[in-house]
């Protein structure tokens, strides 16, 4: 019985990999029930990130499931000639994408199960200006990234504190360029862009939890049936 | 006679249905006083039966293609009728085998059921958990992740460290230089079709053997020594079915309780059942960082890297790792003791096996963990300055690992032990 719990500790002990880099990340409030927001990220990712970004892993039809009507998804999602069906790709050529950024800009359909979603959420608030890169950008969390900071109309521009004692924490990153949102308003939009990825890295997340109740709750029952039909077998045993 | 008996009788003359369910199930007289920790051998009987159901409804989907195996396994999740479902059952189903298999395993080294007359069941079961290794292995390197591949590229050159043949043998399994698309087509072929067979024969065979010699008990008591002289039935024998049928539901609905909060609540289980990196297509150009094989293995892992390398060779490491599995097959031959059960053997047993357990664990957790986890000593320290502390740490517990067994011999014949009943204790 020790052992079992031994074992049982082991297993539940912490994550067995930590994210990579030493940034530390900030919680992102992922709430899949929250279909507003949902749709809001969706909105961002059409705008802002489709044009590089793919999520070839999920159909345009799925995003029925926060709440979107066909109608809706036609108007405001779905490229010119696709079709519902279609999974979510993008036009860019890898050879084009190779040549511009250095790297193909990577599909994102699982980021949030590979990275997570406070890494997305930390990663996208970090970028500053460094002109030693050849985007003329920096991050925090992912040094040397080949991706330019996308957002920095809506967040403004910020650069490296170097009198911040350590390079990362609350104070690492100065403003030096107003954008069009207030932090506030920007955390907020990065918030429900995260929120997106975190369902589009599991659409079936929701319904899943939701089956698992109903699962567990006829196992329950099947229990108490078991167990009193054990007792009354059992009873003529000594 | 009713329609079902005539049925019945037609077939029994032809076949030995009902001879077989008396002689295994109705008429199967296992002891009476089976505690928790018999409940695991029906359970791993439940999982190994799950496994191949949802496997074959993964396979009914899943592309066996470098090409289109990671995007395949994303279908199975997204676009496949509860095919989420089928997958995480599966990915959970591996890991509790292996729970459940290590649990079945030390309530034979709680109570002695490895030694004889149970040789065979002992030696049968460990050839199935060996088959159970390359079956999870080879299924894992499947979903085409980067763990998958850089976790089989690292298993597979393991075995170019064997002496003169090496290399060409850790070719001849991958069938290429590096892990691949001819690799990822055999593992399927293995893990889908060869290991199945090899392990439900291994069961059935398990079961054969048992139920020749009869199953062992808590105390450790041999029930068939004392018959009803009217029946011939052992008197602290109960029939497997109804009481152990009935019993194991019970068993099974806890379990299957616990799998499901699993699978529903936390299919990744904190990165130890599913990897992050493993959501990260296989990518031959770019390494991980830290690469460690999913937690049932990293025991063996954690010995493998305690052992250091010999003349430049890490053929040691890699002995010393198949040994440390090998090395249970020897169990029954060591064990001295004249008693069975741990209720009646000595203290000196109870303290190695807790220690065996103990090791068993560390070495599980550092072979998760970096060697770097718990730093290194200080560089002035003589013999040991700069190198780390896990390491040293590893090599003590891979010691104690092989003295459970190899000095087993000595203390079990000099422990004391007490009395054993004539009869089970309720």
């Amino acid at each position: 019985m020790k052992s079992f719990v031994l074992i049982l500790a082991a297993l539940l002990a912490g994550p067995a990999i930590a994210s990579s880099g030493h940034y530390p990340l900030e919680k992102a409030p992922v709430d899949l029930a929250n279909t507003v927001s949902l749709q809001r990220g969706a909105a961002t990712f059409g705008s802002y990130c489709s044009g590089c970004h793919s999520l070839g892993y999920m159909r345009y039809s799925r995003l029925t499931d926060i709440g979107l009507t066909e109608a809706q998804i036609k108007q405001t999602l779905l490229p010119a000639g696709a079709k519902l069906g279609d999974t979510m790709g993008i036009p860019m050529r890898p050879e084009d994408s190779k040549a511009w950024f250095g790297v193909r800009p990577p599909d994102l359909s699982v980021e949030a199960r590979s990275r997570g979603a406070d890494w997305i959420y930390t990663y996208l608030r970090t970028f500053y200006r460094d002109d030693t890169r050849p985007t003329g950008w920096n991050n925090l969390v992912y040094e040397k990234v080949g991706m330019p900071h996308v957002l920095f109309t809506l967040q403004g521009e910020y650069a490296l504190n170097h009198e911040s004692a350590e390079g990362h924490g609350a104070g690492a990153l100065i403003k030096v360029k107003d954008g069009q949102l207030s932090p506030a308003e920007y955390d907020a939009l990065i918030g429900d862009l995260t929120n997106y990825l975190a369902w589009v890295s599991e659409p079936a997340q929701a319904s899943r939890v939701r089956m698992g109740f109903f699962v567990i709750g006829f196992l329950l029952i099947m229990l108490v049936v078991a167990y009193a039909l054990k007792k009354e077998y059992w009873r003529d045993i000594h | 006679m009713s329609q079902v008996e005539a049925v019945r009788g037609w077939i029994d003359q032809r076949f030995p249905l009902t001879a077989m369910w008396k002689e295994h199930i109705s008429e199967y007289y296992a002891p009476k006083n089976f505690n928790f920790w018999y409940y695991f051998g029906s359970l791993a009987l439940l999982v190994l039966v799950l496994q191949i159901l949802t496997g074959i409804f993964l396979t009914m989907n899943y592309k066996p293609d470098a090409a289109n195996a990671f995007a395949s396994v994303e279908y199975i999740m997204r676009d496949v009728s509860f095919g989420w479902l089928i997958r995480y059952m599966h990915s959970t189903g591996a890991s509790m085998f292996f729970v459940v298999v290590y649990l079945h395993m030390f309530r034979a080294l709680l109570y002695g059921s490895f030694r004889a007359p149970r040789e065979l069941v002992w030696l049968v079961g460990l050839g199935i958990y060996l088959g159970l290794m390359a079956e999870a292995f080879m299924g894992y390197l499947l979903p085409w992740g980067q763990m998958s591949y850089w976790g089989a590229q690292v298993i597979v050159n393991l075995f170019s460290a064997v002496p003169f043949v090496g290399p060409d043998l850790s070719l001849w399994i991958r069938g290429d230089y590096v892990v691949s698309d001819a690799t990822l087509n055999r593992f399927f072929a293995f893990h889908v079709i060869a290991l199945p067979i090899v392990l439900l024969g291994l069961v059935v065979v398990h079961i054969i053997a048992l139920h020749e010699v009869g199953s062992n008990n808590p105390d450790g008591v041999d029930i068939k020594k004392i018959k009803d002289p009217a029946t011939g039935i052992p008197k602290d024998g109960i029939p497997f079915h109804p009481y152990y049928t009935v019993k194991d539901l019970v068993g099974v609905s806890v379990f299957l309780i616990l799998f499901s909060a699993i699978i529903f609540f936390a299919p990744e289980m904190g990165g130890y059942f599913l990897e992050a990196n493993n959501f990260i297509p296989a990518d031959p150009l770019k390494t991980p960082e830290h690469i460690a094989p999913v937690w049932y293995f990293t025991p063996y892992y954690s010995i493998l890297r305690a052992v250091p390398p010999l003349f430049g060779s890490q053929f040691p490491g890699v002995a010393a790792m198949g040994a440390a599995v090998v090395i249970f097959a020897a169990l029954p031959w060591l064990d001295r003791s004249p008693v069975r059960s741990i209720r009646y053997k000595g203290p000196v047993f109870k303290r190695w096996l807790a220690a065996f357990v103990v090791v068993f664990v560390i070495l599980g957790y550092l072979g998760i963990k970096p060697t770097g986890v718990w730093g290194t000593f200080p560089a002035g320290l003589p013999l040991l300055g700069g190198a780390p502390v896990a390491t040293l740490v590893a090599q003590v517990c891979t010691l104690v690992y092989f003295a459970f067994f190899l000095l087993m011999p000595w203390y079990t014949a000099r422990d004391t032990f007490k009395p054993v009943p004539e009869r089970v204790t309720a």
